[in-house]
C-alpha cells in the first residue's frame, strides 16, 4: 500500500513528485507513456508567463505570478536551462491597443512587476524585424522561457533520487473507493492501493476523475500546431512576441527557446479525439499566416520540422485543484496555459495540502540538488577539454547538428529514470532535433541503447509500445 | 597552437581525392580529419554500381571506388583522423576538433579544403502533415540501416521522391523482400538517372506516379499508410486525387542540403541557390585560404567529377599555400535562360589562363537546345543537348583561348538557346 | 528502352529484321551490345550484402563480377541467403564462385578486418 500514487508524470507530476519526496512518505507515480513529459510538457512553447493574461483571482493567476518567480532558483537547483528574455504583446490597431491596456491593468492586480507599454518604434528597436505595422506593445521583462520537458526531467530525476518510485508503461484503467484510500488498477489488471491518489493525468483528468466523483468535470481536449525554425534564425527575435488574445488562447507567438531555435506557434483547435496528435496543412497554414503578421520576414526555409501539443482546456476556464468529493482522491487537472509557468507554485501548496491531511514528516536529509547530464555543446573550450580527459566518450561526437557526444548519451540510459527510446534520448540530449532531424545520428543511436540495455536493435523504439524503429533483420 | 599546411574536412569522395592531388603537387604536409569510423564516406554504404565509369573506365561500386583512393592515401602515407568532429573553423583558419584520443584541439591550417558532403532534408522540412509515427526514413538513413547494419526498415514501403538514392533504396528494399508499393515524385520528370529508373523499378514493376506527393501519414506508433495526391501545375496538391496507401515505411529522398555548417562558421559566402559556398575559378571561397569541393560546394550526380573537382580545388590550395593568392578583381559570372546555376560563379580577373571546368544545372527539361557561353553577347562556347534534366549536371569545359576571353569581357553569361536558333 | 550502359540513357529501338537485331538511337558501340543484349537475353550486375562474422563491421558489401542473366537475380540472392562470412574479407575474394552455373563468381566489394 502507498501514501500516495501519481497519476501522470508531466511536469505538473513530476513537481508534485519531487516536492513530495520532501517528506518521509511512500510515493509511486504512474506514467502511462514510456517516459516523462510525454504528454503536453513535451510540445509547448516553453513559455514562463509574466502573468499578465490570467483572470485576476483564479487560480491561474495565482499561481502564474507565484510560480514566475520560482524559476531563477529553481532552474540553478535543479540545472534545467530557464532564461528570462522578456516579452512583447504587439497592437496593430486602436482596438488591440485597449487590450494592451487592459493586460496592463490586470498584470498590476496581479502583482506582475516591472510592465510597461512602449511605442512601436521603441518594439522595433528591441526586436528590428517586427513589423512596421506594430504600433504599440506591452513589454513584460519577467517573461522567461524553459526547456519544458527538460524541467519535467529535472523535477522527476530529483524526485527518484530522493525516493519517488516511478513506473513506466503503467496506465490507470480504473479508481475505486476503498476503506484507508483510493484502489488503482492498471490497464493489464495489476491492483495498486494508496491512501491519496493525486490525479495530475492531464487530457485524461477528468475520465479518471469522473469514474469516482460525483463532482464530474469535462477536459476539452485543444491542439495546437507549431513550427520549429533552425537555429540559424535566432536572429528573428531574442523577446518573445504575442498578439493580443483571444477567448482560445493567447494566439500564435514567436519566441526564442532555450537553445537557440525559434518557435512559432500555436494556433487552437478543439478536437474529439485526445490522442489526435496529427498536424494539419490548414492549421500550420493558419499558424504560419498569423505568424508572419508579427514578423513579415519570416522564411519557411528556416522550418526545420514541426509538431503538436493537446492543452486539457477545463470547461470552467481555471485549474482545478484540491480534494474532490472523493476522500482520498486529489485533483491537478485543467492545467492548460499558463501551466508550466505555475507547475513549481501550484506543486509546493499541493504537496503541503496532501503532506498535511496524511500528518507527514518532513525528510531531514531531502538532497534538493540535481545535477543536469553534462551538456557538452553548453561547455566552454576548458570544460570541453577537460570532461574529454575525465571521459574519453565525450570526444566522439554522435549527433553533429546539436554537438551530443556518445559519453552524453550514455549517461542519460544511466540515470535513474534512464531514457529508454529514442524519444526518451531526444529529450535529454537534443540528439534528432536539429536540422537534419536524426537523419545521421540514428544508426549510432541504436547501437548504444542496444548495448546500454541489451536490446535487440529489432526491440528499440521511437516512443514505446509499438513503435519500433525497425523490423527485422536482413536476411530473414 | 599546432600549425598545418593543408587540413582537409572530410574524408570521403571529395577529401580523398583532394589529398591525393596535393600529395602529387607535391605538398606534404597534409590531415584529413574524418568524422566516421573508416574513411570512405558515403561510398561505404552505396553498395550499388555505376561509380567510376569517367575515371577509371571501368563499373565499380561505391565501396570499390573508395578503396582506389583509400590504398593510395595509406601508399603515400598520407595522415587522416577517424571519428574526429570538427566543431568549427574560424575566419582565420583555426580548426577546432575533437576526438577520444586527444580530446579538444585547434590547429591553425594554412590551407583549409572543406569536403564535408551533404546532408538529406528530413520530413520536418517539407512539412508534411499527419502523425510522427515511427517508420519514417530519409532514404540515405535507411541505406545505411540495411547496408552496413543489416537491418530491415519496413516491409511494405512508400517512397517520396524519384531521386537516384529513392531509386536505388525500391531495389535494395526489394531485393530484401520488402514491397515496394510505389514511388511518388512531386515533378513531372525524375530527378534520377535513367539507368536507375530502368534497374530499379521497371525491373521490380515498381509504380513511378509522377507528379504526386504525400500529403498526410497516418498511423499512431507506427506508419499504417500515407494519403497521395495529384499536384497541379504550382505543384498544389489537389485534395480530389487523394488515395491512401497503406505501408508500415516512409522512405523520403526530397533533396540533398551541402553540409555548410562550418563554412557558416568561418562566415564563407553562401550561394542561396547551390546552399554551398560562392567561390571563384580556383575553388577557393570568400575566405582567402578555404577551398570547397565536392557535394559541400554543390550536389553532384556522378563521385567521378566529384573527384576531378576536389583535385582541382586542392591542387589550389597548394598554389595559395605556395603563395598565390589572386588579389585581381572577381567577375560575376551570370545565368541566363535555363541555367539554374553555375559552379564557379566568380572569375578572377588576372592573367591566368589554364583551363577551367564550369559545372551547372538546368532548371527544367529541355529538349533540343544548345548550352552557351557568351562573352559580351558573343558566344565563345557551345555545346549541343538533345535533352537536359535538372538532375544531370552538365559541364562546360573552357580552353585557355576561352579563358583569356572571359576574363578581358565584361558580361559572361551561361545560357540555353533553341537548336534551331 | 532506355539503354543503361552509362548515365547518358540514350533511347533505343530495338527492333528484329528477319535474323538480325537492328538497333537505333545509340551513340556508342555499348549501346548497341546492350540493346541486343537486353531484347534477347537481358543481364543484370547483382550487388547485394552478406552478414560477416568477427569483424569490424556486420555486413560485407558483394556484386556479381559480371552481368548475370536477369531471371537469375532473385535465385541468386537466395544462394547469398544462406551465407555467413568469417572475417578477415578483402574487396575481391570470391564468396560463391560460378552462381547457378552462369560461370559468374560472386565478390566482395568491401574488406572487413578481423575484430
Amino acid at each position: 500500500m502507498q501514501d500516495i500514487i501519481i497519476i501522470g508524470s508531466g511536469v505538473i507530476g513530476s513537481a508534485v513528485a519531487r516536492e513530495l519526496a520532501k517528506y518521509q512518505a511512500k510515493v509511486l507515480v504512474l506514467e502511462k507513456e514510456s517516459d516523462v513529459a510525454c504528454g503536453a510538457t513535451k510540445a509547448n512553447s516553453g513559455i514562463v508567463h509574466a502573468g499578465y493574461d490570467p483572470e485576476p483571482g483564479s487560480l491561474k493567476a495565482k499561481y502564474n505570478v507565484l510560480g514566475n518567480r520560482m524559476f531563477d532558483e529553481l532552474s540553478k537547483e535543479l540545472e534545467f536551462p530557464f532564461k528570462r528574455n522578456g516579452a512583447l504583446v504587439v497592437a496593430f490597431d486602436e482596438d488591440s491597443e485597449k487590450v494592451l491596456e487592459r493586460l496592463l491593468a490586470r498584470g498590476r492586480t496581479n502583482g506582475v512587476e516591472d510592465l510597461r507599454i512602449i511605442s512601436g518604434d521603441e518594439a522595433r528597436r528591441m526586436v528590428p524585424g517586427l513589423s512596421q505595422e506594430v504600433t504599440k506593445a506591452l513589454y513584460a521583462p519577467t517573461s522567461g522561457i524553459a526547456s519544458p520537458y527538460e524541467m519535467a526531467v529535472a523535477f522527476a530525476e530529483n524526485a527518484a533520487e530522493n525516493g519517488v518510485k516511478f513506473r513506466m508503461l503503467a496506465e490507470v484503467a480504473k479508481l475505486e473507493r476503498s476503506e484507508n484510500g483510493i484502489k488503482v488498477y492498471l490497464a493489464d489488471g495489476e491492483e495498486l492501493e494508496a491512501k491519496i491518489v493525486i490525479n495530475c493525468a492531464g487530457v485524461f483528468a477528468d475520465e479518471l476523475n469522473n469514474q469516482i466523483s460525483e463532482r464530474k468535470f469535462t477536459i476539452v481536449p485543444r491542439k495546437g500546431q507549431y513550427f520549429l525554425l533552425d537555429k540559424v534564425y535566432a536572429e528573428y527575435t531574442s523577446l518573445t512576441l504575442f498578439q493580443t488574445p483571444t477567448a482560445m488562447g493567447k494566439g500564435v507567438l514567436i519566441t526564442p527557446a532555450t537553445h537557440g531555435n525559434i518557435i512559432v506557434g500555436p494556433n487552437a483547435q478543439d478536437i474529439e479525439d485526445k490522442r489526435d496528435l496529427s498536424s494539419t496543412v490548414e492549421g500550420l497554414n493558419e499558424v504560419w499566416e498569423k505568424a508572419k503578421r508579427t514578423i513579415p520576414g519570416l522564411n519557411k526555409r528556416a522550418v526545420i520540422t514541426n509538431f503538436s501539443g493537446i492543452r486539457a482546456h477545463s470547461l470552467g476556464d481555471d485549474f482545478i485543484i484540491g480534494f474532490s468529493d472523493v476522500p482520498g482522491f486529489y485533483n491537478v487537472a485543467g492545467i492548460e496555459s499558463p501551466g508550466l509557468t505555475a507547475a513549481p507554485a501550484i506543486a509546493v501548496d499541493v504537496a503541503k495540502e496532501v503532506a498535511s491531511a496524511l500528518k507527514l514528516k518532513p525528510k531531514a536529509d531531502f538532497k534538493p540538488y540535481r545535477k543536469a547530464i553534462p551538456h557538452f555543446a553548453a561547455m566552454s573550450e576548458e570544460e570541453k577539454a577537460a570532461i574529454i580527459k575525465e571521459n574519453p566518450l565525450y570526444g566522439k561526437i554522435v549527433c553533429r547538428c546539436e554537438v551530443v557526444p556518445e559519453g552524453e548519451i550514455r549517461e542519460a540510459i544511466r540515470r535513474p529514470l534512464a531514457a529508454r527510446d529514442l524519444d526518451g534520448l531526444k529529450r535529454r540530449t537534443r540528439v534528432g532535433m536539429g536540422r537534419c532531424q536524426g537523419g545521421f545520428c540514428l544508426p549510432r543511436l541504436m547501437e548504444i541503447l542496444s548495448e546500454e540495455l541489451n536490446l535487440d536493435y529489432t526491440e528499440i523504439t521511437k516512443f514505446g509500445r509499438n513503435s519500433k524503429v525497425v523490423v527485422g533483420r536482413v536476411k530473414e | 597552437m599546432t600549425e598545418r599546411r593543408l587540413v582537409i574536412i572530410g574524408g570521403g569522395p571529395a577529401g580523398l581525392s583532394a589529398a591525393l592531388a596535393a600529395y602529387e603537387a607535391g605538398e606534404r604536409d597534409i590531415l584529413i580529419l574524418e568524422r566516421d569510423e573508416a574513411l570512405g564516406g558515403i561510398l561505404n554504404q552505396c553498395i550499388h554500381n555505376g561509380f567510376g565509369l569517367h575515371l577509371f573506365k571501368e563499373e565499380l561500386t561505391g565501396p570499390e571506388y573508395a578503396e582506389r583512393f583509400i590504398r593510395e592515401v595509406a601508399d603515400r602515407g598520407i595522415e587522416y583522423k577517424l571519428k574526429t568532429m570538427v566543431l568549427t573553423i574560424s575566419h582565420d583558419r583555426v580548426v577546432t576538433y575533437v576526438n577520444q584520443t586527444e580530446g579538444y584541439q585547434k590547429i591553425r591550417a594554412g590551407a583549409i579544403v572543406l569536403a564535408c558532403g551533404c546532408r538529406e532534408r528530413p520530413r520536418g522540412a517539407i512539412n508534411i502533415a499527419g502523425t510522427r509515427p515511427a517508420g519514417i526514413f530519409t532514404a540515405g538513413t535507411a541505406q545505411r540501416l540495411v547496408n552496413i547494419e543489416g537491418y530491415l526498415p519496413g516491409r511494405e514501403i512508400v517512397i517520396l521522391g524519384s531521386g537516384d538514392i529513392g531509386l536505388i533504396m525500391a531495389r535494395r528494399m526489394t531485393f530484401e523482400g520488402a514491397k515496394v508499393k510505389a514511388v511518388v515524385e512531386l515533378m513531372p520528370y525524375s530527378s534520377g538517372l535513367n539507368r536507375n529508373i530502368v534497374q530499379c523499378l521497371q525491373d521490380y514493376d515498381i509504380p513511378l506516379l509522377f507528379s504526386h506527393t504525400v500529403i498526410e501519414i497516418k498511423g499512431r506508433e507506427r506508419v499504417e499508410g500515407v494519403v497521395i495526391a495529384e499536384v497541379d501545375e504550382n505543384l498544389r496538391p489537389k485534395p480530389e486525387t487523394a488515395r491512401e496507401i497503406s505501408c508500415d515505411t516512409l522512405l523520403l529522398s526530397v533533396g540533398l542540403i551541402p553540409e555548410n555548417e562550418l563554412a557558416r562558421n568561418a562566415e564563407v559566402e553562401l550561394s542561396p541557390v547551390t546552399g554551398g559556398a560562392v567561390v571563384d575559378e580556383n575553388l577557393m571561397t570568400s575566405v582567402p585560404g578555404i577551398f570547397a569541393a565536392g557535394n559541400v560546394l554543390h550536389v553532384h550526380d556522378l563521385v567521378d567529377y566529384v573527384s576531378e573537382e576536389s583535385a582541382h580545388a586542392a591542387r589550389s590550395a597548394v598554389k595559395y599555400l605556395q603563395g598565390a593568392d589572386s588579389k585581381a578583381e572577381k567577375e560575376v559570372l551570370r545565368t541566363g535562360k535555363g541555367v539554374r546555376y553555375v559552379v564557379p560563379q566568380l572569375l578572377n580577373r588576372d592573367e591566368n589562363y589554364e583551363p577551367i571546368t564550369f559545372r551547372m544545372r538546368v532548371d527544367n527539361v529541355y529538349r533540343q537546345v544548345r548550352l552557351v557561353l557568351k562573352v559580351d553577347g558573343e558566344t565563345v562556347l557551345a555545346k549541343k543537348k538533345q535533352i537536359m534534366t535538372p538532375g544531370e549536371m552538365e559541364s562546360l569545359e573552357a580552353a585557355s583561348e576561352i579563358v583569356r576571353k572571359l576574363k578581358a569581357g565584361k558580361q559572361i553569361v551561361f545560357e540555353l538557346e533553341e537548336e534551331n536558333a | 528502352m532506355i539503354c543503361i550502359s552509362c548515365p547518358l540513357g540514350c533511347r533505343l529501338l530495338v527492333e528484329r529484321d528477319g535474323d538480325k537485331i537492328v538497333v537505333t538511337g545509340n551513340l556508342c558501340k555499348r549501346g548497341e551490345r546492350y540493346g541486343i543484349q537486353e531484347f534477347t537475353a537481358p543481364k543484370r550486375v547483382l550487388t547485394s550484402i552478406v552478414p560477416v562474422k568477427n569483424g569490424k563491421i556486420g555486413m560485407v558489401s558483394v556484386k556479381t563480377k559480371e552481368p548475370i542473366p536477369k531471371e537469375l537475380v532473385f535465385p541468386a540472392l537466395e544462394v547469398l541467403k544462406k551465407l555467413v562470412l568469417e572475417a578477415p574479407v578483402k574487396s575481391g575474394d570470391v564468396i560463391v564462385k560460378n552462381v547457378l552455373d552462369t560461370g559468374v563468381d560472386i565478390i566482395a566489394t568491401k574488406s572487413v578486418e578481423r575484430v
